[in-house]
């Protein structure tokens, strides 16, 4: 089965990660930016940042046969330092129009500070004049209040709900999502808030419709294989195929597919060979061994 | 701007009007008409180039690539694409300012992504001031991404043009360690010198004792400085399984002038036959490397 994880945070992931995903058949990732746990001080460490989603991370992806997409925004809790965030504004559009991002994001509110909601409103207006879609982190805390309120903000703002992806739902928030006719993503989380069992009750209960799974896997405790794991899960408890493939692949794919970056073939029927990027990718695809078994390249490309 | 900038944004403006349609071409005129002003527009067309214009093959005729020769000579855009194109005349346009164009080029690629990387360092014959940019492409050909790393290595005049010789030794060792063709290395022959040699040299012998495989085009760089103690290796390629790898000694051997070379070219007759004939040469043998 081909499954897609549109919300993973591969740069904090170890290539081990990276083939037991592959093996699973995770084909595509979405990299949203976001924070790295320790705050940032300067300009420079965004930038430097972005550019590893958009380069390096891209091109690591591609050596195990994923397709990897990023989206580029200024993430909640660090639009509370606002020297800062008017820097990172200064250079977000010089990103996001670069190859692969599917969308600005992951924006939203944390403790739903006045900072906060001035860069989600500015981060909004700049989607719209880039012509981009929006991917909307949802606050932990106070979700459902926040929740309804990043959708009101986005409507103000003049997005169009089937262009904007709600994540961190819960069955506290995916009735509203839903009905206001935005896309609703659930994180899977190992432990704590939303978990594989209550997924599939999710899927169950609303179907299929708009909804995405991902696993927001990062440097914290999660799991990189949630999404082929809730797909599993979801077999054996007898949800059907469709609901399986629209949940857990077809409906990231239409949702982000929208931004003209994201696209089945990129994976599906990828160029024999591209001269001009030249990834080391689909090797999986092409029944071969992951790169990384042939010549060990990584390390001999260390020492030139 | 020189007259000489003019000329290349010349060609290429006229190649990506034959091919864009007419909003794209509306779009990419109204963008080189802003190029010269102010960064944000730059930066934001030459990020907006692929979603604009697509990513198609700039499809060249024959002629073209003369002309492209004629300008600039070793300039080779055979394998450029559309967007591609566009950016470096993008580049050009932003070029017309002399002093601040390096600047630029270097915020430029501080956040570009692979395409643009790839089109900035294909682009590099083709800035004024050619010495400016030679840090810069240092630093592609330090990248780990193949794909740029060839775009600074292949089929681009700046590298035999402006690198001192270390660099250059350091460009080549790359290109063997990454598996990239020698071949598409512009002007390679000319640049080939003695300490070059012996370091490739040293590196077949330790891919020897890991018994790991080495390019048969690794002993074009060795050919014309293959001396005494050189003549073991060579007889060790010479005799290999690996037919790829026994014309590729004889090339080299055929290449210096030494009398024990000799012998060992005479022990494959065959091979030195189609040497003769051109039927064997470092492009065919490239050409066998780069089969899957």
């Amino acid at each position: 089965m081909k499954v897609i994880d549109p919300h993973i945070h591969m740069s904090a992931r170890t290539t081990d990660d990276y083939e037991a995903m592959a093996a699973a058949g995770v084909v595509a990732v979405i990299e949203p930016a976001f924070w790295l746990g320790q705050p940032r001080t300067n300009v420079g460490s965004f930038i430097d940042y972005y550019s590893s989603l958009i380069g390096w991370e891209r091109f690591r992806a591609a050596q195990f046969g994923i397709a990897h997409y990023c989206t580029i925004g200024l993430n909640s809790k660090e639009a509370n330092n606002e020297a800062l965030a008017e820097e990172v504004m200064d250079i977000l559009p010089r990103f996001l129009t670069k190859e692969g991002v599917v969308a600005v994001g992951e924006i939203g509110y944390d403790e739903q500070s006045p900072l906060e909601d001035k860069y989600f409103r500015a981060q909004l207006d700049l989607a719209r004049e880039l012509e981009m879609l929006v991917m909307i982190h949802t606050p932990h805390r106070d979700k459902k209040k926040g929740t309804a309120r990043s959708m009101d903000v986005a409507l103000e703002h003049g997005l169009e709900p089937g262009r904007v992806v709600i994540d961190h739902n819960n069955e506290e928030t995916v009735r509203e999502v839903l009905d206001r006719g935005f896309w609703a993503a659930f994180t899977i989380y190992p432990k704590t808030k939303m978990g594989n069992e209550r997924m599939v009750e999710v899927v169950r209960q609303y179907g299929s419709e708009r909804i995405i799974v991902d696993s927001s896997a990062d440097w914290g405790v999660s799991d990189p294989m949630a999404v082929p794991k809730v797909a599993n899960l979801m077999a054996q408890r007898g949800i059907a195929e469709h609901d399986i493939h629209m949940s857990c692949y077809q409906n990231a794919l239409d949702a982000y597919g929208q931004s003209g970056q994201f696209n089945e073939s990129d994976w599906l029927t990828p160029a024999a060979i591209d001269q001009r990027t030249l990834f080391e990718g689909n090797s999986v695809l092409r029944g071969q061994a992951p790169r990384v078994d042939e010549d060990e390249p990584a390390k001999d490309v260390a020492v030139g | 701007m020189s007259s000489q900038q003019d000329k290349y944004l010349e060609l290429l403006r006229n190649w990506l009007a034959r091919q864009l349609d007419e909003a794209a071409r509306a779009w990419f005129d109204e963008q080189l008409a802003k190029a010269g002003g102010a960064d944000r527009d730059l930066y934001l067309a030459i990020g907006l180039a692929p979603r604009k214009l697509g990513k198609a093959d700039l499809e060249l005729k024959p002629d073209d690539l003369v002309a492209a020769d004629a300008a600039r000579p070793g300039w080779n855009p055979a394998g450029w694409s559309v967007d591609q194109a566009a950016r470096v005349a993008l580049l050009l346009t932003a070029a017309r300012d002399e002093g601040g164009f390096p600047g630029k080029l270097e915020q430029l690629c501080n956040t570009a992504d692979v395409r643009e990387l790839i089109a900035f360092y294909q682009g590099l014959p083709l800035y004024p001031n050619q010495k400016v940019y030679v840090a810069r492409a240092g630093e592609g050909a330090r990248t780990n991404m193949k794909a740029v790393f060839e775009a600074v290595a292949h089929r681009n005049p700046y590298p035999a043009e402006n690198f001192d010789e270390h660099t250059w030794n350091q460009l080549v060792l790359k290109a063997v360690f990454v598996g990239s063709s020698l071949n598409a290395i512009h002007d390679f022959d000319r640049r080939r010198n003695e300490d070059l040699a012996r370091t490739l040299v040293d590196y077949a012998h330790e891919r020897w004792a890991a018994s790991r495989v080495i390019t048969p085009e690794l002993w074009r760089a060795v050919g014309p400085f293959i001396d005494e103690s050189m003549l073991g290796d060579m007889k060790r390629v010479a005799e290999s399984d690996n037919p790829t790898e026994r014309q590729a000694a004889i090339l080299a051997l055929c290449e210096c002038g030494m009398p024990g070379a000799k012998a060992l070219i005479n022990l494959s007759p065959e091979i030195l036959s189609e040497v003769e004939a051109g039927r064997v040469s470092w492009e065919t043998v490239a050409g066998e490397v780069e089969k899957p």
